[in-house]
């Protein structure tokens, strides 16, 4: 099996390898004549005002947050639809044929499981955590 | 002239397509090589990228512009010339390309300069790395070019031989491209805050904000199509979209299609979802960044663009498959398997194009969203249309399976 991975690491090398050769040439091919005012912060002509590291809003947290839980249920949720004809038949499964009986065991059990999703979205809905007003 | 603008990326197309299949159907295997190598996993790589990808991301800078000229009834950049030729001005991508690499590349006196160097690449990267899962044809069976392979011949010949056009050929393609894609939210991050600049800061923040709440929206919206198809396999899914149109993703998954589409081109950071970076008024993340790095983002969002349009076309409108052409043609024995290679190419990089230009289209039409509209339709529209949608599609699927009673 380790085999069938090697071309993900080419890829990952290849991505990785070209983006630094981009910031490679970034760096060697043009000319370097830095100046105070070039190296300041931009703000559209005006001087900066105190520090960069401003404070933000909290919602910027909260929806991080949301999006790990939902997305961590999501990546739950792939499996099941791969596996979702395996899960719904009583016997064995011939290519996309079932020849025997239909099971409500796959659909019931992620039923169970979006309930939970769903409950879990309408709480923070209620509670304004998400959206921005 | 309208002609031409179908006529040159249809031959240059075919001529890719065909450079492709010799590549991989004769010279590598006549050469010695082994298709399941490391050295044929890059080569596909460097095919599909600086063949394909990174020469249309750059005409697309030039067709944005020309096309968003010609919807304001402008004419755009139409005068970079080559000499006497001056084709239409595409030589405007050229010249960007080598003015952004010589300008001068400086970092702020006070940004982190390690986070400010790998905001960039963050970016780019992933959109790189995730090109890999796309399949851009059924693959080649060396050695039988000239043959008239049937489908069952091609199948076995893939799984043993090797020569898919496809990099990475995983089970779990799909999961690898969420997994890998997610990546570039750091990239808009971390260009922000290590731009040490306020407002580079805030928007990096929105950027921030915006790509998670899509990316739940996306992984869902997608999740119908695993449901049909049975697989997060891209090549399997397109294979399972053969035969006929009714078959493809945008009939058996029309609302998933929308919702999936919506929240790719909300990835890309793009009008109507370009509050993280709107040059003109909001100040982006990337303000602070001159020269190639510069490039880099906008090299990434071009390639974002023609990801985006890649997986659709795979998922939602048969990847490479024409309705009714078999590994033989559409009658057997019709057609030789290097012909058959070349139009399933052509077939997906017109997909691809056609929907990059409906892509420069919206860009174009679209007025940009309010952030707290951009967060109520992301969570409060997209996200329960996509739960529903899983919940319809798994109820369908399980009504059409065989021997329901």
């Amino acid at each position: 099996m380790a085999a069938d991975y090697t071309p993900v690491l080419v890829a990952l090398l290849f991505g990785v390898g070209f983006a630094s050769l981009f910031l490679l040439a970034a760096a060697t091919l043009g000319p370097r004549r830095d100046t105070a005012e070039k190296l300041a912060p931009f703000e559209c002509g005006s001087e900066p005002v105190g520090s960069p590291n401003v404070r933000f809003s909290v919602k910027f947290y909260q929806v991080a947050i949301l999006f790990l839980v939902f997305d961590i249920e999501a990546a739950f949720l792939y499996p099941w639809a791969v596996l979702f004809r395996k899960l719904s038949c009583t016997g064995e499964l011939v290519g996309a044929v079932c020849a025997s009986g239909v099971s409500f065991f796959g659909f019931a059990e992620m039923l169970v499981f979006l309930a939970v999703l769903i409950v879990a979205l309408a709480y923070a809905w209620r509670k304004k955590a998400i959206g921005w007003g | 002239m309208g002609w031409l603008a179908i006529l040159i990326p249809l031959v240059v197309f075919v001529v890719l397509g065909f450079v492709a299949t010799l590549l991989f159907g004769w010279l590598i295997p006549a050469l010695g090589g082994d298709l399941h190598s490391w050295y044929a996993a890059l080569l596909k790589a460097a095919f599909i990228l600086l063949g394909f990808v990174m020469p249309l991301a750059g005409v697309l800078t030039w067709m944005e512009r020309r096309q968003s000229a010609m919807m304001q009834d402008r004419l755009g950049p139409n005068r970079a010339n080559v000499g006497p030729v001056r084709a239409f001005g595409l030589m405007h991508f050229v010249a960007d390309a080598l003015k952004m690499l010589f300008k001068e590349d400086f970092v702020p006196a006070n940004a982190n300069k390690l986070l400010f160097a790998l905001g960039p690449v963050m970016a780019i990267a992933p959109v790189l790395i995730t090109f890999a899962v796309v399949p851009w044809g059924s693959g080649v069976c060396a050695g039988h070019l000239t043959d008239r392979l049937t489908d069952g011949q091609l199948a076995q010949c893939l799984d043993t031989g090797g020569g898919r056009f496809q990099v990475v050929h995983l089970e779990i393609g799909l999961l690898f491209y969420f997994a890998i894609a997610s990546l570039a939210v750091y990239g808009a991050t971390l260009a922000g805050w290590a731009s040490y600049n306020k407002w580079s800061l805030l928007g990096g923040l929105r950027a921030s904000s915006q790509m998670m709440s899509y990316e739940v929206t996306m992984g869902l919206a997608i999740l119908g199509a695993f449901l049909v198809y049975g697989s997060l396999e891209p090549a399997t899914i397109v294979q399972a979209q053969g035969d006929s149109i009714l078959h493809w993703g945008v009939v058996t998954q029309p609302l998933g299609f929308v919702l999936f589409f919506t929240a790719a081109i909300a990835e890309t950071k793009r009008t109507p979802f370009d509050i993280p970076e709107g040059e003109s008024e909001v100040i982006g993340y990337f303000v602070e960044y001159s020269g190639m790095r510069f490039g880099m983002f906008y090299l990434a969002e071009f390639m974002e663009v023609i990801f985006t349009s890649a997986i659709v076309a795979t998922v939602f409108f048969g990847g490479w498959q024409i309705p009714g052409l078999h590994a033989d043609g559409f009658v057997a024995g019709q057609m030789p398997h290097w012909l058959v290679c070349t139009l399933q190419f052509v077939a997906w990089a017109v997909k691809v194009f056609v929907l990059c230009w409906f892509q420069l289209m919206i860009r174009w039409t679209m007025p940009r969203f309010r952030p707290d509209q951009l967060m109520r339709l992301g969570w409060k529209q997209l996200l329960p249309a996509s739960l529903a949608n899983i919940l319809i599609t798994a109820g369908v699927v399980l009504a059409l399976m065989p021997g329901a009673k």
